[in-house]
């Protein structure tokens, strides 16, 4: 006898920690050898290795076979290593199982009601529908077994049946039923458990016990056993409306008296979930005792007993939002547990607890658990998780939520928010880029009392030389520069010096951007500039024209660093805006619209600057973008006699296009008239944004020309670089 | 439903996988890990119930576990069961290996793997809760031990001295089980025994 035992495998394993696998991987190659032995013994123990290291992670699927020999030995210990292995390693699919029918047929009338108990458990775990429609008879038989032992299993075993063979459970319902009745206390708690699994799934078949588990409650002083009672009634009261009435004296009852905390909470649970605060009488009385049971729950030492004291908060938080209030101070101190579970109950309770008043306070605890700690002591406490992406991320979209729901319905001061949305931007340490530039540009495009905040808050960002170089980790959130630029270019009027912009937008770096945001740089540039030029020309003279010469110049070379981007999209705008830059430079330096001052016989400027210049600016600002509600085209009624769908003119043949393209040029561009409502806030639900464009024209879908010698333009370049 | 209950050391190494659903291994031991790394960054003072599985997500799933010594003992069940009916049951179930084992430490588990699967069969059946008296699963145990004693087994519980070793290092679970709870489930749930929580950690 030289094989090893199970001891020594494991005191091998043990021994071996640096080469684990290639010791193991001897054992298997001895087990290999060992199952096919003659000796029973020799099999068995193989058996049992392999069990073990299935545990671990081997697969010991090719030995069913012999489990199910060790399986039918007639030793009890053999029989107790066969059927562990079994449960731990047979699947549905096994092939071997159809040999095991009347292996466990026979074990089952094993006069030995432990050999009896070890077929039992094993036919738990590896029933299948051929097994459960052959057994089941045996089965429904041994529910009357002598022994309690047998019985209490047989129950539990018969709901496992009833999952693989549904007709099982109309076979033996009654006489599963009639184990309610049954003299041993575990026999009823398996019995009552069952029918909890079986309830879970249809309470309705279930109603019919209700006298029967009534009296159960009332009688029974087997906690755990009240437990599943309790939370089965929990399911078939909101079928049965008068359960509620007949069950409230009993739960009030334990609520009242009962010392085990399990029970209590399941009681006031079940009074939750059972809709029982509505259909009692006195169901205000109720509903105060179990606040303040729960509030026994909150303010425990006890984290569990915290944890599930906030988790049925969170389930009476839909129907009595009040009740969950009152608990205010101590659900907003648990947001600041050092214990991660009770943290995470909390924000789902906090999340719909806010309201105008109290949402400054609850962002600037939740903005908290995103900073780093300042004293050195409290961060050593905090657990590691608060640092994890995750929990950030989860902590980010909380804010964003409770601040934006309802159209942002609990918001006071937007300005407050947008700094909100910018330090976020800072402190997140995760991707959240993304999201943050949707809440700017939403909030920048929907309030306008804000908009002039919004426009500095988002040149600090752009100015931010550390978002640049931090750009290619996202969790640097140089997204929200999308959102920076964009909201700069659309609402420039409120900028102090529109040309400190523009240089944020061609400052070094910013080619290193995501290719979306320097696609909305380079439009942005070109807004930023029409509205400075054509402020300029209001006070045009020499000096302005110089200024805006240089500039321009400038702004031509600078722009062309987005060239070469390997993006299209980036490359195209690109040309685009040197293009421009280069006609209104050409532009400025040709023409000298100067005059003959005959009087002081000087040569003088007039104060009309260059048309180029004014022709630029209604390109981007012709009308306001405001807040337009999706269905507000359909309230805008159609005038009598006015068909859309009939041409205005006829359509011109192909040839005659770009003849009539100059002609038809003037609405190419044109937005249609402001929409919408002009309010300062406009939250219908749902709002949308955008510029209508002429209907005509998007249809026709041309571009003017300048666009077209442009893009002929851009094409070449880019084939030549 | 229960459906599963782990028991694993400080280091993660597994002492007793069960699942009453059946998963294939890969699933198993990634399971295993994924609990593991969740429970193993908790403070002892954090309350019992697991969040963040990814594996396990699913509004459906708890996972609650308690940590005695060198072991975290986890029981991973579904929304019929009571959170703290659970973790009574964990208690009972230790404490019936304490009896069983006389003074549990976590070579008794190691090294007899198959017994404490016994012993928990006795306890949960298929995923259910079969018994809850500590006295009738330890006697459960031990007559079944008898019979096997007589059937000639490989390797009876005092054979294998693996115990000894535990008991020279003092870190048997035992001292940290007994005394508080007579009978859990008809006093109270306890939920918190910070008793046991001592590390009083041996490597193994």
């Amino acid at each position: 006898m030289f094989e090893k035992s199970l001891t020594d495998l494991i005191r091998g394993i043990r021994a071996n920690k640096k080469n684990e696998q290639k010791y193991i991987a001897a054992c298997l190659q001895e087990i290999h050898q060992e199952i096919k032995s003659n000796d029973p013994d020799i099999k068995a123990q193989a058996v049992s290795k392999l069990s073990y290291l299935q545990m671990i992670g081997y697969d010991m699927s090719w030995a069913s076979f012999h489990v199910v020999e060790v399986m039918s030995s007639p030793k009890f210990s053999q029989k107790l290593t066969g059927y562990l292995a079994a449960t731990q390693s047979f699947r549905q699919d096994t092939d071997v199982l159809m040999l095991t029918t009347n292996l466990l047929k026979k074990d089952l009338a094993s006069g030995n009601h432990l050999e009896v108990g070890i077929a039992l458990n094993g036919l738990s775990h590896i029933v299948t529908p051929d097994l459960a429609r052959d057994l089941c008879q045996d089965l429904v038989s041994m529910l009357s077994h002598s022994r309690p032992y047998v019985r209490k299993k047989v129950v539990l075993v018969l709901y496992k049946l009833f999952l693989k063979f549904p007709e099982a459970l109309r076979l033996s319902f009654p006489r599963l039923k009639e184990r309610l009745d049954d003299s041993d206390p575990s026999v009823i708690c398996a019995v009552v458990n069952v029918i909890c699994e079986l309830a879970r799934k249809n309470p309705k078949n279930y109603l019919s016990l209700a006298p029967q588990l009534f009296k159960l409650l009332n009688t029974s002083s087997n906690n755990w056993m009240l437990i599943k009672i309790i939370k089965l009634f929990g399911a078939l009261t909101p079928l049965e409306p008068r359960l509620a009435k007949k069950l409230l004296p009993p739960i009030t009852q334990q609520i009242q008296t009962t010392s085990a905390m399990s029970l209590l909470y399941e009681c006031i649970h079940t009074v939750i979930i059972g809709e029982m605060l509505t259909s009692g009488g006195n169901s205000d009385a109720l509903a105060a005792m179990c606040v303040s049971k729960l509030k026994i729950f909150l303010e425990d030492p006890d984290q569990n007993l915290k944890y599930v004291g906030l988790l049925a908060l969170s389930k009476i938080l839909p129907a009595y939002p009040k009740l969950v209030a009152e608990n205010r101070d101590i659900i907003l101190k648990c947001i600041d547990d050092h214990d991660i579970s009770i943290r995470l109950r909390a924000l789902d309770l906090v999340v719909g607890m806010v309201n105008k008043k109290n949402l400054t306070d609850i962002v600037k605890r939740l903005m908290s658990h995103l900073l780093p700690s300042n004293n050195n002591n409290e961060s050593s406490t905090l657990p590691s998780t608060l640092l994890e992406p995750a929990y950030r991320a989860d902590i980010i979209n909380r804010i964003i939520f409770i601040c934006s729901q309802n159209s942002y319905s609990n918001i006071l001061n937007f300005e407050w928010y947008i700094a909100v949305l910018v330090d976020l931007t800072y402190v997140a340490g995760v991707n959240v880029g993304e999201l943050l530039t949707t809440q700017i540009m939403d909030v920048g495009v929907r309030v306008k009392s804000v908009r002039q905040y919004c426009v500095k808050a988002m040149q600090r960002l752009l100015s931010d030389s550390s978002l640049l170089e931090n750009c290619q980790f996202p969790e640097s959130n140089s997204e929200v520069l999308y959102a920076a630029a964009w909201i700069t270019g659309e609402f420039c009027s409120y900028l102090e010096t529109p040309t400190d912009a523009i240089g944020y937008f061609v400052q070094p770096g910013v080619t290193k951007l995501p290719h979306n945001v320097q696609a909305v740089y380079i439009q942005s540039v070109l807004k930023v500039y029409a509205y400075w030029a054509n402020s300029l020309s209001y006070n045009w003279d020499e000096d302005s024209k110089q200024e805006l010469l240089r500039f321009t110049e400038m702004i031509k070379d600078k722009i062309s660093m987005f060239c070469s981007s390997t993006d299209l999209e980036v490359q195209e705008r690109a040309y685009n805006a040197r293009e421009i830059f280069s006609i209104i430079h050409q532009n400025l330096s040709t023409t000298h619209e100067t005059t003959f001052d005959v009087e002081n016989n000087i040569y003088s400027s007039t104060n009309k600057s260059p048309s180029i210049i004014s022709e630029l600016y209604p390109l981007f600002f012709s009308y306001e973008l405001n807040p337009v509600a999706p269905k507000a085209q359909k309230k805008v009624p159609v005038p009598e006699g006015l068909d859309l769908d009939a041409w205005i003119n006829e359509p011109l043949p192909e040839s005659e296009n770009s003849e009539s393209e100059e002609e038809e040029e003037s609405y190419g561009y044109g937005y249609t008239q402001k929409f919408g409502g002009s309010g300062d806030l406009i939250f219908s639900s749902g709002t949308a944004i955008g510029r209508r464009r002429d209907r005509k024209s998007s249809k026709k879908g041309y571009n003017s020309e300048e666009d077209e010698e442009t893009k002929e333009k851009v094409t070449i370049n880019s084939f030549c670089i | 439903m229960i459906k599963s209950v782990l028991i694993f050391n400080n280091h993660g190494k597994p002492r007793i996988t069960k699942f009453y659903q059946q998963i294939d291994i890969g699933t198993q031991q990634a399971l295993l890990q994924e609990i593991y790394s969740l429970v193993s960054k908790r403070p002892d003072t954090a309350c019992n119930f697991l969040e963040g599985s990814q594996m396990l997500g699913g509004k459906d799933t708890r996972v609650i576990y308690r940590h005695y010594a060198t072991l975290y003992f986890v029981f991973v069940v579904d929304e019929s069961e009571s959170e703290l009916g659970i973790l009574d049951l964990i208690q009972v179930f230790v404490e019936s290996l304490d009896r069983c084992f006389e003074n549990v430490c976590e070579l008794d588990l190691i090294f007899h793997f198959e017994e404490v699967h016994h012993i928990l069969s006795e306890v949960i059946s298929g995923g259910m809760v079969l018994e809850t008296n500590i006295s009738e699963i330890v006697s459960a145990y031990s007559e079944a031990n008898k019979l096997k004693k007589r059937s000639g087994a490989i390797a009876t519980i005092s054979g294998s001295g693996a115990g000894a070793v535990a008991r020279d290092l003092g870190a048997n679970l035992a001292n940290t089980v007994t005394s508080t709870l007579q009978n859990t489930l008809q006093t109270t749930v306890s939920a918190t025994f910070p008793t046991f929580r001592r590390n009083t950690g041996f490597n193994t």
